[in-house]
């Protein structure tokens, strides 16, 4: 027993082995969290790309608000120009749709209500609907990068045919 | 002379075979009653003796017992169920659409499931309810009330990812807004949403994770939580009645020695 006892700062052969013991288990489960971690984290998806072909402009009548479902975005032809805004709800993600008895965009999940550019008439969406970068490619045709924002209402942020 | 019933099955019990499964013996002395319990590994995590009262319907309800009644109806459902679903997209919904129209007692099964889930959430909480107002909460048993709110969570958590699996419309923007609830959660929030859904949009992979939690490793949880409470019922003194609780029984004493003789001096 007293051979077990420390003197000053000497570790006992049994302190020690205790030690690199719990040590190397410290050690062992924090790669084991890293390594579930990393493989919970999917590397690969095979989600649809963000960007989206909307086809040639003129399907798209003068003042009409066009909802693409499977996308989530609408194409919007307005007296400014062709923009896009994403048609999914700021508050809990659910697909809103464009009423046009009311002209306004509505989600029917919870009431939240936008007008056509996005802006917010009433909650409980914390935010407006976000603008969606929109470009002409060579073949004419109108595509909209959903993973770009872009700023409501200014220039850059509408095409003109 | 004809044996009884009750002879035959003692002779049984008197079998080799017999007392090597039962070690406790027969018989119906109060010890081997209890060992009958003790030593049984289902039933070794319930108290060897209970007091006639606390069976009785007033005393718990049964909440408990029938929350755990409806989640034995829940596995014993859920398995066969599992037999003809497939995890995948969109097979997931006309496999639920077959077990609905086209399996044998398919529909039986799954709407057996559902209800029992619907019950099992009902009970749970009415399991709360009661043992909150009885007060059974309190000391030496509030370990146990925080295991049975880990109960609650994992029994809501069962519900919400079993409503994903038909894979309706109904369930994929219940959970599109359930996920989303998740990702207000501050600092992590997104890290949390993409996890769960194993993407960024409830999709295939979110299927699958949703699947894995409802059938495996939920209901371990659960099972091992249980395990722990029923556990911890039997540590912390059995169901709890006030009327013998020591405090209780110290204050009764007093009161009654006080009527005994009016005056608590002349009790000594």
């Amino acid at each position: 027993m007293d051979e077990e006892k420390t003197t000053g700062k000497d570790l006992s052969r049994r302190q020690f082995f205790t030690k690199l013991g719990l040590g190397s288990m410290s050690i062992a489960a924090a790669g084991s969290v890293a390594f579930a971690y990393q493989y919970l984290e999917p590397n690969v998806l095979y989600e649809p790309s963000p960007v989206v072909n909307a086809g040639k402009p003129d399907r798209y009548p003068l003042d009409s608000v066009t909802l693409d479902v499977n996308s989530g975005i609408y194409i919007i032809h307005s007296q400014e120009g062709f923009f896009s805004v994403s048609a999914v709800c700021t508050h809990l993600g659910c697909l809103t749709a464009w009423k046009p008895e009311l002209n306004m965009i509505a989600c029917p999940c919870h009431g939240s209500k936008f007008q056509r550019n996005g802006a917010k008439i009433e909650g409980p969406a914390p935010k407006p609907l976000p603008w969606k970068r929109v470009w002409l490619n060579d073949d004419g045709d109108l595509l909209v990068d959903r993973s770009t924002d872009v700023p409501a209402l200014a220039r850059d942020s509408f095409v003109r045919v | 002379m004809a044996k009884t019933v009750d002879q035959y099955f003692n002779d049984v019990c008197e079998t080799r075979v017999w007392r090597s499964i039962f070690r406790s013996g027969t018989g119906s002395s109060t010890l081997k009653r209890a060992l009958a319990i003790q030593q049984n590994v289902f039933l070794h995590l319930f108290s060897t003796k209970v007091r006639t009262r606390m069976l009785s319907f007033s005393a718990t309800w049964y909440l408990g017992t029938l929350t755990l009644g409806t989640f034995l109806i829940l596995v014993a459902t859920g398995i066969p169920l599992m037999l003809y679903y497939h995890p995948s997209v969109p097979q997931a919904y006309a496999d639920t659409k077959d077990l609905q129209f086209v399996v044998s007692s398919g529909m039986f099964l799954r709407n057996l499931h559902r209800w029992s889930a619907h019950a099992m959430v009902f009970l749970v909480f009415a399991h709360m309810f009661k043992v909150f107002y009885r007060g059974a909460y309190r000391p030496p048993r509030e370990f146990n009330w925080v295991i049975g709110v880990v109960l609650l969570l994992i029994t809501l958590l069962l519900s919400y990812t079993g409503y994903l699996l038909p894979w309706d419309q109904l369930a994929y923007w219940a959970i599109t807004v359930g996920s989303n609830i998740a990702s207000a959660v501050p600092v992590m929030g997104e890290k949390i949403h993409f996890l769960l859904l194993g993407g960024n949009a409830v999709n295939a992979n979110a299927l699958l994770r949703f699947y894995v939690l409802h059938c495996m490793i939920l209901p371990l949880t659960a099972m091992f939580f249980v395990a722990i409470h029923f556990w911890r019922i039997r540590k912390d003194g059995g169901l709890y009645a006030h009327s013998s609780e020591p405090s209780v029984l110290r204050a009764n004493e007093e009161s009654k020695t006080l009527t005994a003789s009016g005056n608590p001096k002349e009790a000594k």
